[in-house]
């Protein structure tokens, strides 16, 4: 693979969300706002990085025995300072997020990366692999994040877009969208059309009904 | 007591943390099938959070907190900001030991829940729990309640979507939708629901 192919792979075809179901829980808890979900994906994806390149730098020193604590404490320390950076110089920002810039720690996408890239190859490579999967993973928040407050507050990173109904505007916002499950709904559709788009990720029904008997010629 | 039982009927249905947190989604999607396996799953989740919230409460209380080393003297240190390094390392620390408990005195169990242990490590149900503790400032009491709470409700979601999934495998599902699309609608609904509790107060 080359080295642009290790960023782009990421973005579409092997994208961490919506291809291979991993770190789900944040992208559908702070998408309500747009700038919330910039703020995540920032943190993510310098997390990512973080921790990406750090095992990948240790990767020959560590027993396999081991490895996933080392991972696992190389992660929250990263996402430690993180945490306390935003809390430092943004405290609005991280009281919208609460939990979930911690809970970045247990996000199955940088524990997966470490475990799967960072292992066994080198540090640019995996900074690279980190960036994509960082840039992947932010693309689908923002995405989901824009339609949840354009059309359910009727603005974007807090700016007034459109004019709401009840402010005298002509815009009836969908109060759904600012519920949570209006993430599910617009994950699930997206992945629609991604599938759609790109047969090969369909996946097999479980079940499928039997052929029903053909008659048998001349009887 | 009162607020045992609130607290305990609040964090399984108004505020369940698979379906209004949104915690633990990857292994909700991935691991609901079959009721069967969510079941195991389920009950590994209700004991892995009902030890790991209490515990974590009684180190944040008696170790971390600011003030909390006022006993040694210490009173002015505050490592609450070493939080989340030791709850992490509470819950796979208490993971391992569990399994080997298991392994050791309980192998019929151990069978059941063997394989989902590890996955718990990092489900964000279960350091989720523990974060929201520490938010909510719960006593050592409210944190057995809530964590039990938790647990069942995480339970009780991910086996009502394997039932519903079970079903679904006779349905028509359009091509691109099927397994994972569909799924993350059948939540969505599932989680609509939900929200009609949210305006009960106990």
């Amino acid at each position: 693979m080359s080295l642009k192919q290790t960023v782009t792979t990421p973005l579409l075809k092997e994208n961490p969300l919506t291809r291979n179901v991993l770190g789900v829980c944040a992208a559908l808890a702070i998408t309500n706002s747009l700038t919330s979900s910039l703020i995540m994906s920032v943190a993510m994806t310098t997390v990512l990085v973080i921790s990406n390149a750090t095992v990948s730098l240790i990767r020959h020193h560590l027993p396999s025995s081991v490895r996933l604590i080392v991972q696992i404490t190389i992660i929250a320390s990263a996402v430690t300072v993180i945490d306390q950076f935003l809390t430092a110089y943004l405290p609005a920002a991280a009281s919208t997020l609460s939990v979930y810039i911690s809970l970045i720690v247990t996000n199955c996408i940088v524990l997966g990366r470490a475990e799967t890239c960072a292992m066994n190859t080198g540090v640019g490579r995996s900074v690279l692999d980190a960036l994509g999967n960082g840039l992947g993973y932010s693309a689908i928040l923002i995405i989901v994040s824009t339609i949840r407050e354009l059309f359910g507050n009727g603005s974007l990173m807090g700016v007034k877009i459109l004019e709401l109904a009840r402010d005298g505007g002509w815009f009836q916002p969908n109060e759904m969208l600012m519920l949570a499950p209006s993430a599910f709904f617009i994950i699930g559709f997206i992945v629609w059309g991604i599938r759609s788009w790109k047969p090969e990720q369909r996946e097999q029904p479980e079940f499928k009904p039997l052929v029903a008997p053909r008659e048998v010629e001349g009887q | 007591m009162n607020g045992f039982i609130e607290i305990f009927f609040r964090s399984v249905f108004i505020e369940n943390l698979a379906l209004a947190y949104f915690l633990g989604m990857c292994t909700f999607l991935a691991v609901s099938k079959q009721i069967k396996t969510t079941l195991g799953l389920g009950v590994a989740v209700i004991v892995v959070e009902g030890i790991s919230v209490p515990l974590n409460n009684v180190i944040y209380n008696l170790l971390l907190r600011q003030g909390a080393l006022d006993w040694m003297g210490l009173g002015h240190l505050d490592f609450s900001f070493l939080g989340l390094l030791s709850q992490i390392a509470v819950i796979a620390a208490m993971i391992q030991i569990l399994e080997m408990v298991l392994n050791k005195f309980v192998p019929a169990l151990y069978n059941t829940l063997g394989i989902y242990l590890p996955l718990l490590t990092v489900n964000c149900a279960i350091l989720g729990a523990s974060l929201f503790m520490v938010q909510r400032d719960y006593t050592f009491v409210e944190s057995v309640a809530y964590g039990l709470g938790v647990g069942v409700g995480w339970a009780l979601a991910i086996v009502a979507l394997a039932g519903l999934r079970e079903k679904m495998r006779y349905s028509d599902i359009p091509e691109g939708l099927q397994g994972l699309g569909i799924t993350f609608i059948t939540t969505g609904l599932i989680s609509l629901a939900f929200i009609g509790l949210a305006g009960i107060q106990l």
